[in-house]
């Protein structure tokens, strides 16, 4: 370890204050403290500082993801091979979805990486490590067979416009994976939606029936998986957003380690079945409703974008509401919403994005209501004291 | 009726070097030093401008230049030696030779319940005892000229390794309670004492207070927790707020009639080469105390408590108020991976991120390492676990930092002091310096507001 710290040092010099390359001193330090956590210490104040810093926070988010993710390379293969007629092995499955994955990951954490290190060496400030998981949620949220090259088109679009433009890490309104989601589903609706695009090399075999289940819903067709099959994740769909099971693991590390906020994941759950289960009453009323309104509530909760969007983008604590009582409206909201918005348009099965990117915007206004009760108060507290002799 | 105050959010954190309860007398130090930086805000004029004069104990050194009748005078009988000056001819302290036979100069002995209102507060002000008030808000000295809505004293130190008052008080009961009946005549309200409601000592039975029964993690303690929940501080309203041993230094001074401002200072803290409170005269320098010599390049001497003190040199004077010298490594060393979840448990936390959680008993060492770098907030809702106040901590942090006066004020700005965000600046993810924030927003306020 010395040795390395010796290194270390030594390349550092010319990126020290008054060396050559002062200038890019942000991108050295961000590889130094990747690998050492740097001895600065406190000066007064607070003498002592806890464990914790951003970058375990974010490690840990991705310790979160990783379940969701390997399930999600596999069951690229498996979606794949089931299709064609065959029977996978699980590592032959595995590295064909590892082939076409590890790929857009690499691509995502390229492009996204070096825009960040461009605008803290020109802004002078220290890489955030935000980026670590975003360009992570990235590519686990796209379609299995989208280009490369529209991976880093979005990748481009989400850190310039939704994070650099409001000021970078911490500033954002909108959450980036999902502004670089939205803008390739609006960019390159082809290759966002449809029944060939769910599963890995659909569109060169005419046979194959890879709709996604709220897709079938929408066209009338049957549904050929049972709740098992739902929960577990074999299904088509994007990436990583198959597996409510896995998911759910990830949910669990999230809320245990408090990095996510459990009232917003809860709330979330909660306010998708309350919108799933007022459509699924339509038929007692009178109404008839459709295949989609009519789908079981507790089926809503596990297909498509909603736990994965529920329990790893609405937790982003910088565009989520940020007061303990925000949470809980924001997360009912952003269910409320997704199902509401899964049901009445089905060209837009992917409701949730649109509702976390639409509770991101309102996330504020929910803020600035509940720190308004508190100021209230304050300022009855004043009115309603008697008058004291000064 | 003993009011109960039970708090629930904070953060009890097991530190390793706690002070035992064994009380060493020191007597008053071969040299001491008065430093006016200490009394935050105020702005020293000096009486004697050069040196080599001779003074008793309670002679005026300085008096506060916007706030005449709040005197600071000299600990002990003895000559000036040096008066050092920085940068702006800034007054940074005043050094003082004590005499062998201590000289006082005579204020009288007297009762300060058979006294009217006014003359116990001229008596505590022209002794120099007002320097120990402080106002609420903005963390300032007293102003004489107010007339406080209550006052508070905190006998329960929650703190990490923090100094027992109850220890410190044991033998001066009658100069304490004195000193209370003294501060009764200075507010229309009610003197509060908050009291560690899990300890059985005579603190709960003092009279002609409200006594403030309080319990749960730090910071419990803190008189402003207290304030906050039992009789919240409105605009315009002021609060002042006073240390326990400085209220037995007032008690004495009016059993006596002598100003003897003798400190207990609790040596805690695991580089500290032993751990005893040490008695002795404030301002006495940290090489008397400590005795043993220490490399404060390698150790951080901290005057105050591990969250809130100050860092000083080892050839210094002890601060003003301090009742504890806290001793801990420096953190100058890097660590390969220790930002990797779960690893380096030896590191207290509050988060689950670590391991430390699983070891509830066990007693830390902890270094003045940062632990990581600074950066935007990003982290949400951790702050509210540490900070028992109906108040939301990070809004308000952000309405610091952008100076917005009116969002300040509204967020209860009056309410809180830096001391109050010590767990929050302690516990944050991005690293950043709460309690300086709060500090600088104070002094904008009292620019602007006053």
């Amino acid at each position: 370890m010395k040795a390395i710290r010796k290194q270390l040092d030594k390349i550092r010099e010319p990126f020290e204050k008054g060396g050559k390359l002062e200038k890019y001193q942000p991108a050295i330090n961000a590889l130094d403290t990747f690998l050492f956590v740097p001895k600065y210490t406190t000066k007064n104040g607070a003498h002592i500082r806890d464990a914790v810093d951003l970058k375990r926070t974010m490690i840990t988010v991705i310790l979160a993801l990783i379940p969701a993710l390997l399930f999600g390379m596999w069951n690229a293969g498996y979606q794949h091979f089931t299709q064609l007629g065959q029977e996978p092995g699980i590592l032959e499955a595995f590295l064909h979805g590892a082939s076409k994955i590890v790929p857009m990951i690499i691509v995502s954490y390229g492009v996204g990486l070096a825009i960040e290190f461009y605008f803290a060496v020109k802004r002078g400030h220290e890489v955030n490590e935000g980026y670590l998981v975003t360009g992570l949620l990235i590519p686990m949220i796209m379609p299995i067979d989208i280009p490369l090259w529209m991976v880093a088109l979005s990748v481009i679009f989400s850190v310039l416009v939704a994070k650099e433009a409001f000021g970078g890490t911490g500033m954002n309104l909108l959450n980036p994976a999902l502004t670089a989601r939205a803008f390739a589903f609006f960019a390159y609706p082809t290759y966002m939606s449809g029944d060939k695009v769910w599963v890995s090399e659909a569109s060169n075999v005419d046979t194959v029936s890879g709709e996604t289940i709220l897709g079938s819903l929408a066209s009338g067709k049957e549904v050929a998986y049972n709740s098992a099959n739902m929960f577990s994740g074999m299904i088509p769909g994007s990436i990583s957003e198959t597996s409510t099971l896995l998911i759910l693991i990830g949910a669990a590390i999230l809320v245990f380690t408090k990095v996510g906020s459990w009232r917003i994941i809860l709330s979330g759950f909660a306010g998708a079945a309350v919108m799933a289960l007022i459509f699924n009453s339509l038929p007692s009323l009178g109404v008839e409703g459709n295949a989609l309104t009519n789908f079981p509530w507790y089926q809503h909760l596990i297909v498509g974008g909603l736990a994965f969007g529920v329990v790893f983008m609405a937790t982003d604590p910088v565009s989520g509401a940020q007061t303990n009582k925000g949470k809980w409206i924001y997360g009912f909201l952003i269910g409320f919403l997704g199902i509401m918005i899964r049901i009445f348009n089905p060209a837009y099965p992917e409701g949730i994005m649109l509702a976390i990117l639409l509770m991101n915007v309102f996330a504020p206004t929910i803020d600035h209501y509940v720190v308004e009760g508190n100021i209230k108060r304050r300022k009855n507290r004043l009115k309603t004291q008697p008058a004291k002799a000064a | 009726m003993p009011m109960d105050l039970k708090v629930k959010k904070g953060l009890k954190l097991n530190l390793k070097g706690d002070a035992e309860r064994n009380l060493v007398n020191l007597g008053v130090p071969p040299k001491i030093a008065i430093k006016p930086p200490d009394f935050y805000g105020s702005i020293p004029k000096l009486i004697y401008k050069k040196p080599d004069v001779h003074v008793k104990a309670g002679d005026e050194l300085f008096f506060s230049k916007y706030a005449e009748k709040t005197k600071f005078v000299s600990p002990v009988s003895g000559k000036i030696t040096a008066i050092n000056r920085g940068a702006k001819r800034r007054v940074l302290s005043i050094e003082i030779e004590p005499d062998q036979e201590q000289q006082y100069k005579d204020f009288g002995k007297s009762d300060p319940l058979k006294m009217a209102d006014d003359e116990v507060k001229e008596k505590i002000f022209s002794s120099g005892c007002g320097a120990f008030i402080k106002q609420r808000p903005y963390d300032v000295l007293a102003d004489a000229n107010d007339t406080p809505k209550s006052i508070f004293i905190s006998t329960f130190n929650s703190a990490p390794l923090g100094a027992s008052f109850e220890f410190i008080l044991n033998d001066k009961m009658e100069d304490f309670q004195t000193g209370l009946n003294a501060l009764t005549k200075l507010t229309t309200g009610k003197v509060n004492v908050g009291v560690d409601k899990n300890t059985k000592s005579d603190l709960h039975q003092l009279e002609n207070v409200e006594i403030i029964r309080v319990s749960g993690p730090h910071p419990a303690g803190n008189v402003g927790v207290q304030i906050h929940n039992t009789d919240p501080i409105n605009i315009g309203e002021r609060v002042w707020t006073l240390r326990p041993e400085d209220v037995a230094i007032i008690g004495h001074l009016f059993n006596t009639g002598n100003y003897y401002p003798e400190r207990t200072i609790a040596i805690t803290g695991h580089a500290a080469p032993d751990h005893s409170y040490y008695r002795t005269i404030i301002g006495a320098p940290v090489n008397f105390i400590l005795q043993e010599k220490v490399d404060d390049s390698q150790i951080r001497i901290i005057s105050g408590d591990v969250l809130t003190g100050e860092a000083l040199d080892y050839d210094t004077y002890i601060n003003f108020y301090s009742n504890e010298l806290c001793l801990i490594p420096e953190g100058n060393k890097h660590r390969m991976f220790g930002w990797l979840p779960f690893v380096d448990n030896s590191i207290p936390s509050m988060h689950k991120t670590s391991l430390s959680w699983l070891f509830p008993k066990k007693k830390y060492e902890v270094n003045t390492n940062t632990n990581g770098e600074e950066r935007a907030l990003v982290v949400t809702g951790e702050m509210e676990e540490v900070f028992p106040m109906d108040i939301y901590p990070m809004q308000l942090l952000k309405a610091c930092m952008v100076g917005d006066i009116e969002k300040m004020e509204n967020l209860g700005i009056y309410e809180v002091i830096p001391e109050d965000f010590a767990l929050i600046e302690y516990v944050n993810t991005s690293k950043i310096n709460a309690q300086q924030i709060i500090r600088e927003a104070l002094d904008q306020m009292l620019v602007e507001v006053g």
